[in-house]
């Protein structure tokens, strides 16, 4: 069945925030496009997470009560909709932890301290954002690895002829990937990324935190063995990371972190932990926010991630165009949309970022300017710094007008 | 208001900082960046009987920050060290005519004199690291 177009005008009924007047005095609506950083909450998820404080408040997994079975049973259903969301095999390889980052660094800590060895090399890209460079560097500083870095071309695709020779030479024991880059929007070839990792015996992390809230992410079709995404990239609040283990994975990690909930029995001594996934999961849980993400999922799934896709295509289209027709720009990333997200890079003519961003804003447009948390990519593209917009959902063409205006407006300020 | 930020004076100093590039023998020279957004700056002192004798910036980053750089080197160049030492940021608003900026901004005009306060410790710390304690300036946190 061939599925209608988002209705644009609809969903942004259901974000309060859009609504906001911002700028000097109010006089501005709110054009929202930084949503690479974090996206808006609908009401259905800002109430889902009133109504848990306000009707069923419990901690989870011990309590007999009714509030207590009430709470945990929306907690592990979130669990069950996240592993049908991303197609795992089972809700048991679904770990919830506080953000991406924090995934990243449960597996550089637990399945990292136990494999990675002195000498061995840890396959990165130049297109990683600090998330998934920094706890390799700490994993290789104590066990002496080594970290290789695929390069990225001018087009701004990654160099696979780089990951030939690297899988060919080195004694790889991870390939660790991002499967959207946050400032180019490349989008990896993933598929071709975990099969020749595998013909090598080389496991694949993928950090997904730009990809899941955008595309259809599948991990059996990808077959990668750790996956890891922030519910607040995907209309989820703030404070929910997921990760993603492959079961035979998962099953021999040590803990990351000790304590309460992901233990089965402690004593003076010695402590049986708790079953897959609970171990993980050491300490009260955000479990308001995982009640949140749970009605995100719902209507990210009720839109369709086709059409989340679709939209962004066209939007990023439109927005490309627009840009290139603003003098001294400077796009970065590749142009064919089928291979990127809806994430633009760019500069313009000597205005720093940072600048651009506060004209921005005045114009009541909020963009990203900086590094992104991406200075490998940075120092690579030769820039300090880049301005970036990305879409969702609930952005619009006039938006994109409104935002090309104001690009304009720039440039008459810097008088160029 | 960006047409009040991003003034005649502001650019100008921008596309033509002052005092920009390195001392062949500085007395000291201080590195330091804002993490936010990266604008990075490095000061080069030579000072004589107290007075700072010559001085240069390197740097890159936002407009504001820059200029504000290019624009201290001009406000402190054959200045007592004592005039340094009790610089505020309100002064360095006022100098570069930015006082209503917001918080996020505030950075970008204060890190050339962070940097400099820097060198000032640096260079006392180098000559007597007893008083250099004196030149921990309270203003410079923002």
């Amino acid at each position: 069945m061939q599925k209608t177009a988002l209705s644009v005008d609809e969903i942004r009924q259901d974000f309060p925030i859009l609504k906001r007047k911002v700028g000097v005095g109010g006089s501005k609506t709110l054009v929202y496009l930084d949503n690479a950083a974090t996206t808006q909450k609908p009401y259905v998820v800002i109430n889902a997470m009133n109504e848990y404080y306000s009707s069923y408040n419990a901690n989870i997994h011990r309590a007999v009560h009714q509030l207590g079975e009430e709470a945990t049973a929306a907690y592990e259903q979130t669990r069950e909709k996240v592993a049908k969301f991303i197609n795992a095999r089972s809700a048991d390889e679904i770990i919830f932890t506080r953000n991406a980052t924090e995934a990243i660094n449960l597996v550089a800590y637990s399945w990292g301290r136990k494999n990675i060895k002195r000498a061995d090399t840890i396959v990165l890209t130049e297109m990683e954002h600090h998330s998934n460079i920094v706890p390799w560097q700490i994993l290789s500083q104590e066990k002496k690895s080594r970290i290789c870095y695929l390069g990225v071309d001018d087009q701004g695709y990654l160099k696979m002829t780089d990951y030939e020779r690297v899988l060919k030479k080195e004694p790889v024991r991870l390939v660790s990937v991002s499967e959207m880059s946050n400032v180019l929007g490349t989008i990896l070839p993933l598929k071709e990324i975990i099969t020749r990792a595998h013909e090598n015996n080389v496991p694949v992390f993928v950090d997904a935190a730009q990809s899941v809230p955008h595309l259809q992410v599948d991990v059996q079709k990808t077959d990668c063995d750790f996956l890891a995404f922030s519910a607040h990239k995907m209309l989820g609040p703030t404070g929910v990371g997921i990760l993603y283990v492959k079961k035979e994975i998962l099953k021999e990690m040590p803990p990351f972190i000790g304590g309460g909930d992901m233990i089965k029995e402690v004593h003076q001594q010695n402590t049986i932990y708790n079953d897959l996934p609970y171990r993980f999961e050491g300490g009260t849980q955000n479990i308001a926010g995982v009640i949140g993400f749970s009605a995100a999922l719902d209507y990210l799934a009720a839109i369709g991630m086709d059409r989340v896709r679709n939209h962004e295509l066209e939007i990023t289209r439109y927005a490309l165009s627009a840009l290139s027709d603003i003098k001294d720009i400077t796009i970065y990333g590749p142009k064919n949309l089928r291979d990127r997200g809806g994430v633009i890079s760019f500069n313009i003519a000597d205005i720093h970022p940072h600048d651009l961003a506060t004209i921005m804003n005045e114009h009541g447009i909020a963009i990203r300017s900086g590094h992104h948390c991406a200075q490998v990519l940075m120092e690579r593209l030769d820039v300090a710094a880049t301005s970036r917009a990305s879409f969702y959902i609930y952005n619009t063409r006039e938006e994109v007008d409104l935002f090309a205006n104001a690009l304009l407006d720039a440039r008459r300020i810097f008088r160029i | 208001m960006s047409d009040d930020i991003y003034r005649e004076i502001i650019l100008d100093h921008y596309r033509n900082p002052r005092n920009k590039g390195r001392l062949t023998d500085p007395d000291v020279t201080i590195h330091d960046s804002n993490p936010l957004c990266g604008d990075e700056i490095d000061m080069h002192l030579k000072v004589e009987e107290d007075r700072i004798k010559d001085i240069k910036f390197e740097g890159r980053g936002c407009a504001i920050s820059q200029a504000s750089a290019s624009m201290l080197t001009e406000m402190v160049s054959n200045k007592p060290l004592s005039m340094v030492k009790n610089l505020s940021k309100e002064d360095i608003l006022e100098n570069i005519g930015l006082t209503n900026l917001g918080p996020a901004r505030i950075k970008c005009a204060l890190l050339s004199l962070k940097v400099l306060k820097m060198s000032m410790v640096k260079y006392y710390a180098d000559k007597d690291p007893k008083s250099a304690g004196d030149f921990h300036d309270e203003s410079v946190k923002y």
